[in-house]
């Protein structure tokens, strides 16, 4: 357990590092710099405008379908894993149930293929 | 070991700061970014327990996707958040009207909550220790096999959460022209030529 967070601590002084360095720069510039504020400064240029609307807009949901698809198989890829690394000491039954669950999640994917869902016209 | 307890805190304190953030941001888009970090900072904690795989497939899994897939659903609801909020405090006595009842049903469940005799002889299945084996490892010596049926069910239940996902929003589009590859080249020249013999003078 020791071992396992001691390989982890570079990370960690990497992260300190990041948010060290991020806090020191917002906190410089939030310090040193001369700050006048001017309704002005954030006003739109003389060759802009004013946005008209919100940035945001509608989505079509066929992006959200592509995207749920995505997660179902990256989390069947996040289930091949552990199988990968640990299939010679399971022996053949743990690889015959991780070909039952590919199959099941097979038909998932021949459905959709058949019913166009990975079509985008 | 003391720089395992204050990673701990830090975690914990940012984790639960952030959750806070995710509920109480103006802006939606705010609010799934605090719930990336709200992510980051439970892979962290999950790493502190030695459960590297989990700590590795929370950042992939919720990070790189379920995250985006927030956003997308941030983007597709066009509400306007501010006057959705404007109703907050008419509804407030359902809302918790309803945290009440489900408080009081939890609360009626763990008072009930019995522990089997043989539940502490099943918790301790052989995971094999992390100091013999790596974690994903171990994960993978007891999944496929020892718990194949939930395995099973995992992949049933992404099967449903698939053929849902497309039966709730595949809409097949009319008026689309796609490219059939057989119907195109067996084509002969009977079916799309003819000849049409035109008087002269008369036009077609």
């Amino acid at each position: 357990m020791q071992d396992l967070l001691r390989e982890y601590l570079p990370i960690l002084i990497f992260i300190g590092i990041a948010v060290g360095m991020a806090i020191a720069a917002l906190a410089a510039s939030f310090i040193i710099a001369r700050q006048r504020p001017d309704p002005e400064k954030v006003s739109a240029y003389e060759c802009g405008f004013d946005a008209f609307d919100d940035a945001r807009g509608q989505f079509d949901v066929r992006f959200y379908l592509v995207a749920i698809l995505f997660i179902i198989f990256d989390l069947e890829i996040a289930f091949l894993f552990p199988w990968a690394i640990s299939l010679s000491e399971i022996g053949m039954f743990g690889f015959w149930s991780m070909m039952g669950f590919l199959g099941i999640l097979t038909i998932g994917f021949i459905y959709e293929w058949k019913k166009g869902a990975l079509e985008w016209e | 070991m003391i720089i395992q307890t204050i990673a701990f805190y830090a975690f914990a304190a940012v984790t639960v700061a952030s959750a806070v953030m995710v509920i109480s941001a103006r802006n939606p888009v705010h609010s799934v970014l605090f719930l990336i970090l709200a992510f980051f900072n439970a892979a962290g904690l999950f790493v502190l327990m030695g459960a590297e795989f989990i700590a590795m497939i929370l950042v992939i899994v919720y990070v790189g996707a379920v995250a985006v897939l927030f956003l997308f659903v941030v983007m597709m609801l066009d509400i306007n958040f501010v006057e959705l909020r404007q109703g907050f405090l008419q509804y407030l006595p359902i809302g918790a009207l309803v945290g009440l009842v489900l408080l009081a049903e939890l609360v009626m469940i763990f008072g009930s909550w019995i522990v089997a005799p043989d539940s502490a002889d099943r918790a301790a299945s052989p995971t094999p220790l992390l100091t013999e084996t790596a974690n994903t490892n171990a994960l993978g010596q007891i999944l496929y096999t020892d718990y194949v049926y939930l395995f099973q069910v995992s992949g049933l239940i992404l099967l449903v959460a698939m053929i849902g996902a497309i039966v709730l929003t595949l809409r097949s589009r009319e008026g689309v022209k796609r490219q059939r590859i057989g119907a195109q080249i067996s084509r002969s020249r009977e079916d799309s030529v003819e000849i049409k013999h035109v008087e002269p003078g008369s036009g077609v």
